[in-house]
């Protein structure tokens, strides 16, 4: 088991290697206007640093004199010392503006990543046990339109129902009006509340996946021979399916779960922009959009990062949760 | 034996058809593998559903263009009524000082004639020079004589040039002000004569209009008008009346509405001419023109839904094909020859599956917007990295499917005969992956045309004049627009919605059509 860890551990950093080669590259291939341009226009933001200190600061950071693989060498060095640089669009060091929007989105991410299981497992669970009944096409045709339904068309329609209609949220942001006024508590609630419609869009735009999966998953569970002789034993339906069966379709569901703990903190981007909210998402799509090198930068390798050990959690879990696998 | 005979000969030819023996092909009613799919596919009504939802969506994006009466970017006016400055209009109401002789009626001998005036003295010295004040007529006009000379007149009432810029001539105001005072119809100044007419107007002897003596100065906001004599009148009439509009048709019968405001600050009224002016028909509500309204740009909504559908469903299949060749290519070839080729692309999917796609294609989107890229280039751009970054998961797919098909008899049976390995590749194993294939890549299509659409929503995909189903529900982005004008946005959300629900619930039904193990 310690072998197969570290055995896929070290695949990861290779590949960890050649993406963050890849996004390097990428950078040292955007024209060179264009970066000149972004620099001057960020160097007239107050409190920013001057053209000529970005773009110095741009060079020795990336290295970008040397040629791309010596120069990919240098910055993954001063990377590995945790060293990003200095964000141009927040005018700050990268890793604080991180600090400062990462748990937000962790938070909502979570919350709606719990939601999501509690409402897509059981449903899940639910439409395969009544294959082909209506029940499982109500719930088949809702997985599928939380699949194909566009983030930003369903934002769009709670804010026109809740927060234009009733008027119970706000547009847009994470504080109201009257943040400043409010008690600890009260700031806390009034965070909650923005947080309400960008958990909605999370939680239905993703569940359907989550929904698809456990019932193929609890399918496949139900036509195993294992559950025929749990029938002919004569249990009743109740046990054979929350006892054996939904047991038994836990093994990949722990797997994908687990492999999504670390997409948590990569955020939401779309659903964070749509709705201002200041996560890693936000900052991140600002940032982007400007063409802050640096944040954006250590947003790509900080996804990848996620992505990887995600994969390697989720390996890892498959072979700790079901005793079947061996791994040689 | 014959009686027996008897009974199996059959006895009319009709029944001949049905007399096949047990082992005759021809007893069973065969169907091809692709018939049973078909067969299957048409049994399940969801995934019918789907297809129906499908084919009434490319009518309407690819035939529904042709039949529209309009085009993608044409532009709709309409005939809106704007109301712009027009002129200003003040009333006279100090005493102004029209000068004959600038050296004895200065400025300072003005503060005195008026202090005489007030006062109702006829007489004041100033600075050694003695001035007489005489009222002329009942006007409140007055005019300050010295040493028998009048130096200037003193009025509230003014003389006003008709041609705006001339300078009248001090007899000639005199000349006016006597006549006026007096109630004559005809005065002569500098050796010429002059008409006072109906509403003080002053004409000269061939009938043009030199002059006015009026209370009121009425200034054109913008150089090139000049007001006709009956609109003056007609204003000042308003302006006297208090009334806040007039209507007033010009010499050119083009009628127009006038508000006037007042300003009390300033004393003045302001007017404003409201005029019919042709503006881009921006937002109107959906008519019998144009089924969804317009958008803004005062282009018809349903056709532009229409060229949006064409353009997404063609990035959404370009992408999806170039997906699919690179995937096919990379998997068939990793499959096939397994060992360090497979384990080299095997490494290199990985890296694609971990590459943060949606951050690079938003990084050089904005990149593409400073280089100011034109739109139809930005499109193709778009179709080839969304496609270059996307065929990963068909390589796994395909790469899957080869290795446990690849040990199969018939691909022996392939080898056996000697058949060379790209064709054993690309014509034995490739049409065996095809149906997960085509699973794959239905459900690819409804996820490219998202992908697209979120991307043309953030303003980073298929940009104007180009219609995408995105960038045509981008405008939400403005609030007003979110809360008044459902018709721009919501059509082509549930466009989009359908659409790709519809290739999502086609790609499920195919996928259950394909397997031969499924239950009905």
């Amino acid at each position: 088991m310690r072998k197969y860890i570290i055995k896929r551990l070290l695949q990861s950093i290779v590949i960890l290697f050649f993406v963050a080669f890849i996004i390097y590259a990428l950078m040292r291939c955007l024209p060179t206007s264009y970066v000149e341009a972004m620099a001057r226009q960020k160097s007239m933001q107050p409190g920013s640093k001057s053209y000529e200190e970005w773009m110095e600061q741009l060079t020795a950071m990336y290295n970008m004199d040397g040629s791309i693989v010596s120069g990919y060498f240098k910055w993954l060095g001063s990377m590995l010392r945790g060293d990003f640089g200095d964000s141009w669009k927040w005018t700050v060091p990268v890793i604080e503006k991180f600090n400062d929007t990462v748990w937000l989105s962790f938070v909502m991410g979570f919350v709606s990543f719990v939601l999501e299981i509690l409402i897509a497992v059981p449903l899940g669970i639910i439409a395969a046990t009544k294959q082909y009944s209506k029940t499982d096409y109500t719930i088949s045709v809702i997985a599928l339109a939380g699949i194909s339904l566009p983030t930003f068309f369903f934002a769009s329609l709670l804010k026109l129902v809740f927060s234009v209609k009733l008027g119970w949220f706000d547009l847009y942001g994470l504080v109201g009006r009257s943040y400043d006024q409010l008690s600890a508590f009260g700031q806390i609630m009034d965070k909650a509340n923005h947080l309400v419609l960008p958990v909605i869009t999370l939680v239905v735009v993703s569940m359907g996946g989550l929904m698809r999966y456990t019932r193929t998953n609890m399918l496949e569970v139900l036509n195993a021979d294992y559950i025929r002789t749990a029938r002919a034993k004569g249990l009743s339906e109740k046990k054979v399916i929350y006892h054996h069966a939904f047991r038994n379709t836990l093994i990949p569901i722990v797997t994908i779960v687990g492999g999504s703990l670390p997409g948590l903190f990569s955020g939401a981007l779309i659903t964070e922009t749509l709705f201002g909210i200041p996560g890693i998402g936000f900052t991140s799509y600002q940032s982007m959009v400007s063409g802050d090198i640096p944040f954006s930068m250590f947003f790509m390798v900080f996804t990848a990062i996620l992505t990887l050990l995600g994969n390697l959690i989720a390996d890892i879990l498959y072979a700790v949760v079901d005793p079947r696998v061996r791994i040689a | 034996m014959d009686e027996y005979k008897d009974k199996m000969e059959p006895s009319t030819e009709e029944v001949k058809e049905e007399q096949y023996s047990l082992s005759d092909d021809r007893r069973v009613k065969v169907l091809s593998p692709g018939a049973l799919v078909a067969k299957r596919f048409f049994r399940n009504r969801l995934a019918v559903t789907g297809m129906v939802i499908l084919v009434a969506m490319f009518l309407f994006s690819f035939v529904g263009g042709i039949l529209s009466p309009y085009d993608q970017d044409q532009k709709f006016y309409r005939i809106d009524s704007q109301a712009k400055d027009y002129a200003g209009v003040i009333k006279n109401e100090e005493y102004r000082y029209t000068i004959n002789d600038p050296v004895l009626f200065k400025s300072s001998v003005h503060a005195q004639a008026l202090k005489a005036i007030i006062q109702k003295n006829d007489k004041f010295e100033y600075d050694g020079n003695s001035y007489s004040v005489e009222k002329i007529g009942d006007v409140d006009a007055y005019t300050v004589s010295s040493g028998g000379n009048i130096v200037g007149i003193a009025s509230k009432e003014l003389v006003n040039a008709s041609v705006e810029g001339e300078t009248l001539s001090f007899d000639f105001t005199l000349g006016a002000f006597n006549a006026y005072a007096k109630g004559d119809k005809a005065f002569e100044a500098e050796g010429k004569k002059y008409s006072l007419g109906e509403d003080d107007v002053i004409t000269d002897s061939s009938g043009t209009e030199k002059a006015y003596i009026s209370q009121y100065i009425v200034r054109p906001v913008m150089s090139d008008v000049f007001f006709s004599r009956e609109f003056k009148n007609e204003l000042i009439d308003s302006v006297e009346s208090g009334q806040d509009s007039f209507k007033y048709t010009d010499a050119d019968g083009v009628e127009a509405e006038y508000i006037l405001k007042y300003d009390a600050g300033k004393k003045s009224w302001s007017v404003k001419q409201e005029i019919d002016t042709k503006v881009f028909d921006t937002y109107s509500a959906p008519s019998k023109k144009h089924w969804l309204g317009t958008d803004r740009n005062g282009m018809d909504m349903l056709t532009r839904l229409m060229y949006g559908g064409r353009i997404s469903l063609i990035i959404g299949f370009i992408v999806v094909f170039i997906e699919s060749f690179l995937g096919i290519v990379m998997g068939g070839i990793s499959g096939y020859f397994g060992g360090w080729v497979d384990g080299l692309i095997m490494r290199i999917v990985d890296i694609f599956f971990c590459i943060p796609s949606m951050p690079i294609i938003i990084i050089i989107g904005a990149a593409m917007d400073a280089a100011n890229l034109p739109s139809l280039t930005r499109i193709i751009y778009l179709m080839l990295i969304l496609g270059f970054l996307g065929w990963a998961g068909v390589a796994r797919l395909v790469r899957g499917q080869i290795l446990s098909l690849r040990e199969q008899e018939f691909m022996t049976a392939t080898e056996a005969c000697g058949i060379a390995p790209s064709r054993r590749i690309f014509k034995h194993l490739i049409p065996n992956v095809i149906p997960q294939l085509i699973v794959y890549m239905t459900m690819g299509l409804g996820e490219t045309i998202i992908l697209e659409a979120t991307l043309s929503f953030l303003g980073l995909g298929v940009r104007f004049p180009f219609a995408s189903w995105g960038n045509i529900i981008n405008d939400v982005n403005d609030t007003f627009v979110l809360t008044n004008y459902w018709f721009i946005w919501i059509p082509a959300g549930v466009l989009l919605l359908i659409t790709v629900l519809a290739f999502n619930i086609v790609g499920d039904g195919l996928r259950d059509a394909f397997d031969p193990k499924m239950k009905r």
